[in-house]
């Protein structure tokens, strides 16, 4: 197996907070190997940098195998960095060759605003589903599971949008800072279910709201598809259109009554 | 060493409480970005197939200057008697001056919204994995094909800047015939004619697919579909319109 | 006599099980029938503190505010979404018995005990499995997409250590999926107002006043400012320990501080060295390796495991003809092959590792070889099973695995011991409670596939809601200490001096070194086999290495803004007191039970001797003031409905 050995130039983003200016700073690190994740490589320099007295950059990370959607990075240009279908955490530095200049900067959009350095604040998101991505369920209340059948593709469907890991990536690679994919991809989850039916339009409604509060407009350029390290299309971001439409005229029939 | 970056933060709680104010359904439908991307696409299916319609029909062109200037009187002509002559052909383009200013105001609104949602860009250079040239400049591409249809306007509409608008044929028609040659012989104008067509193609080589998912047509058994369907609409329209100023400068039409 | 009734004898804590009369089907149904209940106006006038947002806590502070009790949730987590639980990718155990195969809520109890090596409290085990198909039903209502059949009812697999099918699952990812049906309904309620969510908060310490849980400590991980909170009841739902072993499958911020901490006032930590190790994770490729990887058990059903005979083996694997290798779980186990126990798998893989013929670059796996089911079934049948498997390890071992073995090697993954609960999940703290993996309730000496997420719903959503009616019940109003009351000020004070003190040290070693070289000694001495003259050196290493992390540890930044060094720095502090609690718990259990495998106390063929004459207990330590010095209390445990029996794989 190999295990070239790597010299690489890096350019890294450190700014103090929210409204600090930042700036890029240049570190030279030796001896990165093959093997090392990308941010093995982070600690590696992190760890030379508390030895030589100076502040750690700060980054987000914790499951590094791609589940937790803590990890973020803009890399050379790219969210989640040059790999198709992961997180930064699961990038190996064998992606990279000798002597490569890397470019990591934070997400950018106003809604994750800098928290220091790589780290940006997300919970924009969490407003998004505290606004209704849920199920009204209450504990204690629940049929049977197999009360309702589900056809399968139904919910194999629901499952492909459920994947979402709140990274963000799909609002930092989009030219727009659209968080339609995130959004349209809790919509698809639940209101292809039947269990989501009785808030489905209420939902779409008021998620779709919600996030206009924070982010910008999906102009269809797919790079939010690209970006996502679970690929999650963007036929939701359709699907999440055409409910929303639905539910303005539901919602219009309600006026009425 | 530092100060603290930021001050004391307050949990979070009731987010989604407050009360919504209630509008008039269409005003309540274009006050969100999707709602707004609704009006882009149906506004800009009304001028594809306007840009459609004026294309075919300006192919006249090529089976002599009756024909098209019969063209033309047959639009202003378009519905008499039941409609006084002119009016139908005003109504139509009332519609599409106002399918227009909704398109704009809509394209220039979201505008706003996005530029705003990126108030810093970033600083290094980005490395666009599927976004195309043609999305990341439908307002540079929208805006130089406004540009030339207020020059189409002021050119061929009023004549303002066409000196033989008002002219008539033999058979005591206007000329339209004639003012497209005299228009587009001008060297300048029959290059900006192309470069706007081109633009326009471009504009409509990302519109024509993103309106399906804009108005929520999504479906996996035509998906395939809309993205030719984009292209060939675009690649008509180019064409099409292209050739008129090539065939003009090529003297194909006009002599 | 017994050590066990010796040892009772001694104990320094009245420690008070509340197992509810009654047979064991009858036990949760008499307690409910009892218990006290806050009348629904009244709930708002309690407060209640959750740490913790994973499955047990989420669950449990949303629960609890839809009941209408005021919730204050805390995490150190920018979102409640990205707790650990998140990881979990198996499934969720349920006697639904939906496949006919004979399941029941009895069957998935015993298993479950017995899995357990007979370890765990009867009473609570019971519980978890009656409860467990209410999870199920609550899960399926909060839109969680588990895997279905074609007819549209859910679908099951099958786990390890049972003979049934009830494990659910949505697709590799069920952990994910049900964190995210928690989290949502943990999400409305914050919407409501329900719930207040404090995030990128870190629970630093208990504050007891006249021996009741009064409140919590915590930092504002953003600003640095640490500051109190009161309540009538405060849950920790805070998670595992695993990284104490540093690498570990863990998610890199899980930590024992709140365990911790809450232990150092007074809270029993129970069978610290109850610890889990998964014999199928990738091993660690450089001196850097942050963390290791769980690759899914389900491959050991078509991959064969072997090693090289020859120590000094350097062929590449194909090389290696059949004659020379060693097919050791089928040479050691021939009735179940490689389908071994994990914990029999993992200790076979270390002790050919440990005597040279481990392979790889660092000598440190064995393999995992799929090349006779290729050829047997072809590449298609291969890649249908386990082509998602076979691409997340392509990506992170850079080696495809349709061509070169596998290679794999054991690692820490779950921990079975935890603060100290009674029947309700209160700790000896009254109060204090815990939920989850934080506490040691139901998973003995070993825990079965898919049991942990169905144990942090059961607590969070079914278990808690009713116990701490049951305590609250008689404070309705009582006034509670507030936030200015002395001792709040006093552990504020102390805590800032903690991290001053870390900032101050200014030695040269980073946190991250510390806590490398005490997993090295964790992990040597205290993982998966165990001996007596090891721990006792562990006892001897550790308190000198901790020793120089209080003089030699270099903290760079400050305290006054986000600072991930200083956080670590917090969190090593506590793993290495914990460190010290696990060797000495497994110095203490003189028997094999389980993980917990002391190779003085073996069978001729290498299997786990259990005594259940003197250790038939649960340890429960209390703190002694120091780390090297503390006290062992026991609570005997019965079995009546579950017979003791030996676990046998043979
Ligand atoms: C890779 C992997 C796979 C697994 N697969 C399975 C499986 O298939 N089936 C199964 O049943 N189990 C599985 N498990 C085990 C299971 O995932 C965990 O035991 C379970 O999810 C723990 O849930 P929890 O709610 O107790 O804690 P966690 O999910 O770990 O949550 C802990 C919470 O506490 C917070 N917290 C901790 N300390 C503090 C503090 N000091 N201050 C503030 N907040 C704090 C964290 O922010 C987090 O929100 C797996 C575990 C791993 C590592
Ligand atoms: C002949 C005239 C025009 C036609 C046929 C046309 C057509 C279209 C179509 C079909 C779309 C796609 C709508 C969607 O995604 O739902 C679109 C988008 C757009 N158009 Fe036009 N358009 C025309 C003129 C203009 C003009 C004059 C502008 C001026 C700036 C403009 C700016 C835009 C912009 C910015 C978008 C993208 C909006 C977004 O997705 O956020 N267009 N146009
Ligand atoms: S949609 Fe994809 S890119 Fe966006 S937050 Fe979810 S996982 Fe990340
Ligand atoms: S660290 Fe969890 S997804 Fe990357």
């Amino acid at each position: 197996m190999s295990n070239k050995i790597k010299n690489l130039t890096l350019k890294i983003w450190r700014q103090l907070g929210p409204t600090t200016k930042g700036s890029f700073e240049t570190y030279k690190v030796a001896e990165i190997s093959d093997e090392a994740s990308f941010l093995e490589m982070l600690d590696y320099l992190n760890e030379r940098l508390i030895s030589e007295g100076k502040t750690a950059i700060v980054f987000d990370h914790d499951c590094r195998e791609g589940i937790c959607g803590t990890c973020s990075l803009m890399i050379n240009g790219q969210a989640h960095g040059p790999q198709q279908g992961g997180a930064t955490c699961q990038l190996h530095m064998r992606k990279f060759s000798d002597g490569d200049n890397i470019v990591i900067e934070p997400f950018r959009a106003a809604a994750f605003p800098i928290v220091r350095d790589l780290m940006v604040d997300r919970s924009k998101f969490d407003r998004i589903i505290e606004s209704g991505g849920f199920i009204t369920a209450p504990t204690g209340g629940a049929p049977d599971g197999n009360l309702i059948a589900i056809p399968k593709p139904v919910s194999d469907a629901a499952m492909d949008s459920a994947q979402c890991i709140g990274c963000g990536a799909c609002v930092a690679a989009c030219p727009n800072g659209a968080a339609s994919l995130f959004t349209a991809a809790k919509v698809a989850h639940l209101n292809r279910l039947p269990q989501g039916q009785p808030e489905r339009f209420k939902r779409v409604e008021s998620m779709v709201e919600t996030m206009d509060l924070y982010f910008g407009s999906c102009t269809n350029h797919g790079e939010c598809q690209g970006a996502c390290p679970k690929e999650i299309s963007v036929d939701v971001i359709a699907l999440l259109n055409k409910d929303y439409r639905k539910a303005k005229f539901a919602s219009r029939k309600d006026l009425a009554r | 060493m530092t100060q603290a970056t930021s001050s004391h933060r307050s949990p979070v709680t009731g987010t989604a409480v407050a009360s919504k104010r209630r509008r008039l359904f269409l005003l309540d439908l274009y006050s969100t970005a999707v709602g707004k991307k609704y009006v882009m696409a149906i506004t800009g299916i009304a001028l594809m197939g306007f840009v459609l319609t004026h294309m075919i029909g300006n192919l006249k062109m090529y089976l002599g200057a009756s024909e098209l200037n019969h063209y033309a009187r047959f639009l202003e002509e378009l519905f008499y008697p039941i409609a006084p002559h002119g009016v139908a052909l005003w109504i139509l383009r009332g519609g599409l001056l106002a399918m227009l200013v909704l398109h704009l105001h809509a394209a220039y609104s979201l505008t706003v919204l996005n530029r705003r949602a990126r108030p810093v860009k970033y600083q290094s250079a980005r490395d666009f994995q599927i976004a195309t040239f043609a999305s990341r400049t439908m307002r540079w591409s929208g805006m130089i094909a406004l540009a030339f249809i207020t020059w189409h306007l002021l050119d061929l509409t009023f004549g303002v800047v066409n000196e033989n608008v008002g002219a008539k044929d033999a058979e005591g028609l206007k000329d339209v015939y004639g003012n497209v040659v005299f228009s587009l012989q001008r060297v300048p104008v029959a290059i900006f004619y192309v470069i706007a067509n081109v633009l326009l193609g471009i504009h409509l080589f990302h519109g024509a697919w993103s309106i399906f998912q804009s108005l929520g047509w999504n479906n996996p058994r035509f998906n395939k579909l809309r993205r030719s369907f984009a292209t060939a609409f675009a690649a008509i329209i180019v064409i099409g319109n292209v050739s008129f100023p090539v065939a003009v400068l090529a003297g194909v039409v006009g002599n | 006599m017994s050590l066990t009734v010796d040892l009772l004898e001694q104990n320094t804590v009245n420690l008070n099980s509340k197992i509810p009369l009654g047979s064991i089907e009858d036990k949760w149904d008499n307690y409910k029938a009892d218990m006290k209940l806050v009348n629904p106006g009244n709930k708002r006038k309690f407060k209640v503190i959750v740490v913790g947002t994973g499955l047990a806590g989420a669950s449990a502070a949303a629960t609890l505010a839809e009941l209408g009790y005021q919730v204050d949730s805390f995490t150190f987590h920018d979102s409640p979404r990205r707790a650990h639980s998140i990881a979990a990718q198996g499934g969720i155990n349920a006697a639904k018995n939906y496949q006919g195969d004979g399941d029941s809520v009895n069957r998935l109890f015993y298993d479950t005990v017995k899995g357990g090596d007979f370890r765990s409290r009867e009473s609570n085990v019971h519980r978890l499995a009656q409860v467990s198909v209410n999870i199920i039903d609550q899960m399926v209502a909060q839109g969680v997409p588990f895997a279905r059949e074609y007819g549209g009812l859910l679908d099951n697999r099958s786990f390890g250590g049972a003979q049934v099918s009830r494990t659910f699952y949505a697709r590799g990812q069920t952990g994910q999926q049900l964190l995210l049906g928690a989290y949502q309904q943990l999400a409305r309620q914050i919407g409501l107002g329900g719930v207040r969510l404090f995030n990128r908060t870190e629970f630093l310490d208990v504050v007891t006043v006249d021996g009741r849980a009064a409140g919590i400590v915590v930092r504002d991980l953003v600003t640095g400012e640490i500051e109190s909170h009161a309540a009538h009841a405060v849950v920790l739902a805070t998670g595992g320990y695993g990284n104490v072993f540093f690498l570990s499958t863990n998610a890199m911020s899980s930590n024992v501080t709140a365990a911790w901490r809450a232990h150092r006032k007074g809270a029993l930590f129970a069978n610290p060295c109850f610890t889990q190790i998964h014999p199928t994770c990738i091993p660690q490729s450089d001196e850097f390796q942050s963390k290791l990887t769980l690759m899914s058990e389900s491959l050991r059903n078509d991959g064969r495991v072997w090693v090289p005979n020859n120590p000094n083996e350097t062929r590449p694997p194909h090389e290696i003809a059949e004659s020379e290798r060693d097919y050791y779980l089928e040479r050691l186990y021939p009735s179940y092959g490689n389908l071994a126990a994990r914990d029999v798998s993992s200790r076979a893989a270390k002790r050919l590792v440990d005597k040279g013929q481990g392979i790889g670059p660092l000598k440190n796996g064995v393999y995992l070889d799929f090349s006779e089911v290729i050829t047997r079934l072809g590449r298609e049948v291969v890649q249908e099973r386990y082509g998602n498997l076979f691409e997340m390890y392509e990506r992170i071992a850079g080696e495809n695995p349709y061509e070169v073995p596998m290679r794999i090697y054991p690692a820490s993954h779950y921990t079975m011991g935890g603060l100290w609960v009674d029947y309700e999940l209160q700790t000896n703290i009254p109060g204090l409670y815990a939920a989850g993996e934080a506490n040691f309730s139901d998973h003995g000496a070993n825990r079965l596939g898919a049991s942990a997420l169905m144990q942090g719903l059961a607590d969070g959503y079914f278990v808690l809601p009713y116990t701490i009616g049951n305590e609250l019940a008689p404070m309705l109003g009582k006034t509670i200490p507030g936030v200015e009351h002395p001792e709040f000020k006093k552990a504020e004070q102390a805590a800032r001096e903690k991290y001053d003190n870390y900032l101050n040290i200014k030695g040269s070693r980073s946190p991250d070194w510390f806590h490398r070289e005490l997993g090295k000694i964790i992990w040597g001495r205290c993982g998966m086999e165990r001996d007596e003259q090891g721990l006792k050196q562990a006892l001897s290493d550790l308190p000198a290495l901790h020793e120089e992390f209080k003089t030699d540890l270099n903290v760079t930044g400050d305290g006054t803004s986000l600072n991930q060094t200083l956080e670590k720095a917090g969190r090593v502090d506590d793993f290495f007191e914990l460190g010290m609690l696990m060797c000495r718990d497994a110095l203490e259990r003189r028997e094999s039970c389980g993980t917990h495998f002391r190779t003085e106390h073996q069978t001729d063929d290498g299997e786990a001797k259990r005594d259940d004459q003197n250790y038939c207990h649960v340890s429960a330590w209390q703190w002694g003031g120091d780390a090297m010095t503390p006290n062992l209390n026991i609570e005997p445990l019965e079995f009546e409905a579950a017979h003791l029996a030996t676990r046998s794989y043979k």
